[in-house]
């Protein structure tokens, strides 16, 4: 008897777990998330954006780069 | 630039440039509260991992001081700090931003949160301990001995106590952060890209610090020869 209370048990924490996920599950198409503004094909704009901001940078970077590289070379030239 | 030399930076690009796009175009979860800026995960948490890189660098390169005491070690460890600290002031500006939209205020008292802040506030401690010391080898040995405990620390209070205790922030409260839950397939494939391009360009960063480093040494030494 003792058994089947703590095998009932059992079953209803596994229900118990069970359910809230479900119902996750069944509410996920509804959570809201940009799809009209991607159907729209503005979040390109956005990733262009970020793109040309991103080039920009590192066109820095890569001046400072070799900024540094001709004055490595410019020092070590005027030791020899 | 060489190819042969600097593969690694046009790596870093496009690894970089690959994240901005299919971190906004790719397919992610549909999960409540933080719906679309799941996507922050490509850049708030690969600043944290580039910090944790650099602080890694910075921590072996104090070591390697101690052993060898040659100065180019601790201009390593120093400048690898620097660099970190501003990928955690990233991580930490991003991270406010996030966490106001998707726990309703900018800071919470929560132990991976303040963990952060602690450690941030343990490597200010160690750029002011460098200015303090006015001797070069004294300061970088103080420094070095100072590191090894502020990078102990750091791993203490973002890594470790955190899973100890509940923590909103995910990777915490027990729950490593990569679990299915967490980063899903279609999410992997862009955050590992991402955290790879974003070392590179840390450690890019790092090293044009310490290039300069070395040359303003350089024309300092001439001054005093001539």
């Amino acid at each position: 008897m003792e058994r089947l209370i703590t095998f009932r048990a059992l079953m209803a924490a596994v229900f118990l777990l069970i359910t809230p996920s479900a119902l996750l599950f069944a509410q996920d198409s509804e959570i809201p998330m940009a799809d009209t503004f991607r159907a729209e094909g503005k979040i390109y704009v956005v990733v262009a954006v970020m793109l040309v901001i991103f080039a920009g940078l590192i066109s820095y970077l890569i001046y400072v780069d070799r900024k540094v590289g001709k004055l490595e070379r410019d020092v070590n030239n005027e030791e020899k | 630039m060489v190819l042969r030399r600097d593969w690694w930076k046009i790596l870093a690009v496009l690894l970089v440039g690959y994240t901005i796009v299919a971190g906004l175009l790719g397919t992610v979860p549909r999960l409540p509260i933080l719906n679309e800026s799941i996507r922050n995960l490509y850049f708030h948490v690969t600043m944290w991992f580039v910090m944790l890189f650099l602080f890694t660098i910075s921590v072996s390169s104090s070591i390697a001081y101690l052993s060898t005491e040659k100065p180019l070690w601790d201009i390593r460890a120093e400048l690898a700090v620097k660099v970190g600290m501003v990928t955690a002031t990233l991580g930490i500006l991003t991270g406010m931003i996030w966490a106001n939209f998707t726990w309703g205020k900018p800071w919470v008292n929560d132990p991976k949160l303040n963990g952060a802040a602690v450690s941030f506030l343990g490597y200010a401690a160690y750029l002011i301990l460098r200015q303090s010391i006015d001797d070069s080898e004294k300061k970088a040995r103080i420094a070095a001995v100072y590191n090894i405990f502020a990078f102990v620390m750091m791993i203490v209070f973002i890594q470790i106590l955190p899973r100890l205790t509940d923590s909103l922030h995910p990777g915490s409260g027990g729950n490593p952060a990569f679990s299915s839950y967490d980063l899903d397939k279609n999410m992997r494939i862009v955050f590992y890209p991402a955290v790879i391009g974003w070392f590179l360009i840390g450690y890019w960063i790092y090293t044009l610090q310490v290039r300069m480093r070395l040359l303003q040494n350089k024309l300092n030494q001439s001054q005093w020869n001539d």
